[in-house]
């Protein structure tokens, strides 16, 4: 079997000079303000499915979900998207690693879906998250909710609900480190 | 990895990432939808010079789910029928454009022969006596299922071992897992040679299914391949059953809720009786849907990927 590679993998050599855009208090704060953002639009948590797209769109929904259960006293649907299967690059690449599909029990048909990811880049992932999620059901809405959006788009696609826009250059790199993954909480651009 | 020949060529990281793939098929399964992109424009060729139930058409379901192109041949109503050689019959289907090749033939060996023809992936499907790697993975997928790790978990395979590519397939994927294994046969169906093989490769043999079931965490029946078979192995169908078929009073011997595989098709009555089968611990069904899973998970990493 092929070596499988995983996304977003943080660089961790030491030469890498790493600038913290977001640290833990930031994100908590973002997560926060989005969770608000996102009752706000949908009037209220009913009909509600967050879905994580792997790897940390996972905690990143599951946060967020904890957040509006926090405000509207009353649980959140959500859920894991992954969406290897659907990706165009499949092929220029080594066989990649699938991940778990879960949804919540009462699936996504004539739900709000707010797909949550950690960063807004090309946008691919997300062309790849909405084909998934035709195959899956079908929702009344799709939203996006993401960490972090740092543009150069190559799709037209776009977030709902951003974190913080963080204008980079194209051979820059976005670290999203979150602690259930990676042991600590912070946004790093290098 | 090009091919899935033997379990030989897979080592144990490989297998922990098929079957970590297949429980991700596996929710496909129940999906209204059955279908992912993740193999669209590759053409898959079942070559099925055996007959086949569930091995040719869970590979065919299996890449159709994956939404590549499968088309069947057979030897039957092939040219092969008209006296074309292997070599010939496969450079032929390859000349169209082929990507994946899955084959299953009579003679031992004969996978690792295409693979040297052609630039497809081949997937041995069954070549003779010799192997059988999907339904090894699919039955270790299976019982990982119900026992959880296999590390030092009794696993008894019993029956008809001489002509069983799925007994050789077996031992050594469940050994790589950890597991014990002990193959149980009459003295005529044990493989001749097997003991310097069971001694290199650390499993048991054993003339006495009931001294066995009584430790076993998982059984597993084979079938008796009459068809394989040219003389006398046993005096009698009936004499086959009481020595070594999985009857009421042997079900009686199992410790509760061990999980009882048959790599299908059964001979219901003779080497598993009906009580056996159709009993709730039986796994026999599940195997199947498992080996759909199985061989999503083979065709997407034999596949999906860049040329090698």
């Amino acid at each position: 079997m092929p070596a499988t590679t995983s996304d977003n993998t943080p660089d961790t050599s030491p030469e890498r000079l790493d600038r913290t855009v977001l640290d833990a208090r930031d994100i908590s704060r973002a997560l926060t303000r989005i969770s608000h953002e996102l009752l706000e639009r949908n009037k209220g948590a009913t009909d509600l499915v967050l879905l994580g797209l792997h790897t940390r769109g996972v905690p990143l929904a599951r946060r967020i979900a904890d957040k509006i259960a926090a405000v509207e006293g009353a649980p959140v649907a959500v859920g894991e998207l992954d969406v290897t299967m659907y990706r165009d690059d499949l092929r220029s690449q080594p066989t990649r690693r699938a991940h778990k599909t879960a949804l919540p029990p009462g699936g996504i048909d004539r739900k709000v879906v707010v797909l949550v990811d950690d960063v807004l880049f090309s946008g691919r992932t997300i062309r790849a998250a909405l084909d998934a999620l035709a195959d899956l059901g079908r929702p009344s809405a799709v939203r996006l909710a993401v960490l972090v959006d740092r543009g150069h788009r190559e799709l037209p696609i776009r977030a709902d609900h951003v974190g913080k826009n963080l204008p980079s250059a194209l051979a820059e790199r976005v670290s999203v480190r979150l602690a259930e993954v990676d042991g600590t909480d912070e946004v790093t651009i290098s | 990895m090009k091919h899935l020949l033997s379990i030989d060529d897979l080592g144990t990281d490989d297998i922990a990432q098929l079957f970590e793939t297949a429980a991700d098929m596996h929710d496909v399964q129940s999906r209204e939808v059955k279908k992912l992109p993740a193999l669209r424009g590759r053409t898959v060729v079942n070559m099925f010079f055996e007959d086949s139930t569930r091995t040719r058409s869970s590979f065919e379901i299996a890449g159709k789910w994956l939404s590549a192109d499968v088309i069947n041949v057979s030897a039957k109503g092939s040219s092969t029928s008209k006296g074309e050689s292997l070599r010939d019959t496969v450079l032929t289907v390859c000349a169209m454009g082929v990507d994946g090749l899955v084959i299953r033939h009579p003679a031992s060996g004969a996978a690792v022969q295409v693979s040297e023809w052609v630039d497809a992936s081949v997937v041995n499907a069954g070549d003779g006596m010799h192997e059988h790697p999907t339904q090894a993975l699919l039955d270790a997928y299976t019982l990982q299922r119900h026992l959880g790790s296999l590390e030092g978990r009794h696993v008894a395979i019993i029956g008809d071992l001489t002509h069983s590519r799925v007994f050789r397939s077996n031992v050594q994927c469940l050994t790589k897992l950890g597991a014990r294994v002990t193959v149980v046969a009459p003295p005529t169906l044990m493989p001749s040679g097997v003991a310097s093989w069971s001694a290199a490769a650390g499993f048991e043999t054993s003339y006495d299914v009931d001294a066995v079931l009584p430790e076993a965490d998982a059984v597993m029946m084979l079938r008796v391949q009459r068809e394989r078979m040219s003389g006398a192995y046993f005096p009698s169908p009936r004499e086959y059953t009481v020595g070594y078929g999985l009857t009421r009073n042997r079900l009686a011997l199992l410790k509760p809720d061990v999980p009882i595989c048959h790599p299908g098709p059964m001979n219901r009555g003779l080497e598993i009786a009906a009580d056996a089968a159709d009993a709730a611990q039986s796994v026999v069904l599940e195997q199947v849907s498992s080996g759909l899973a199985i061989r999503m998970a083979v065709l997407y990493h034999l596949l999906a990927g860049e040329e090698a």
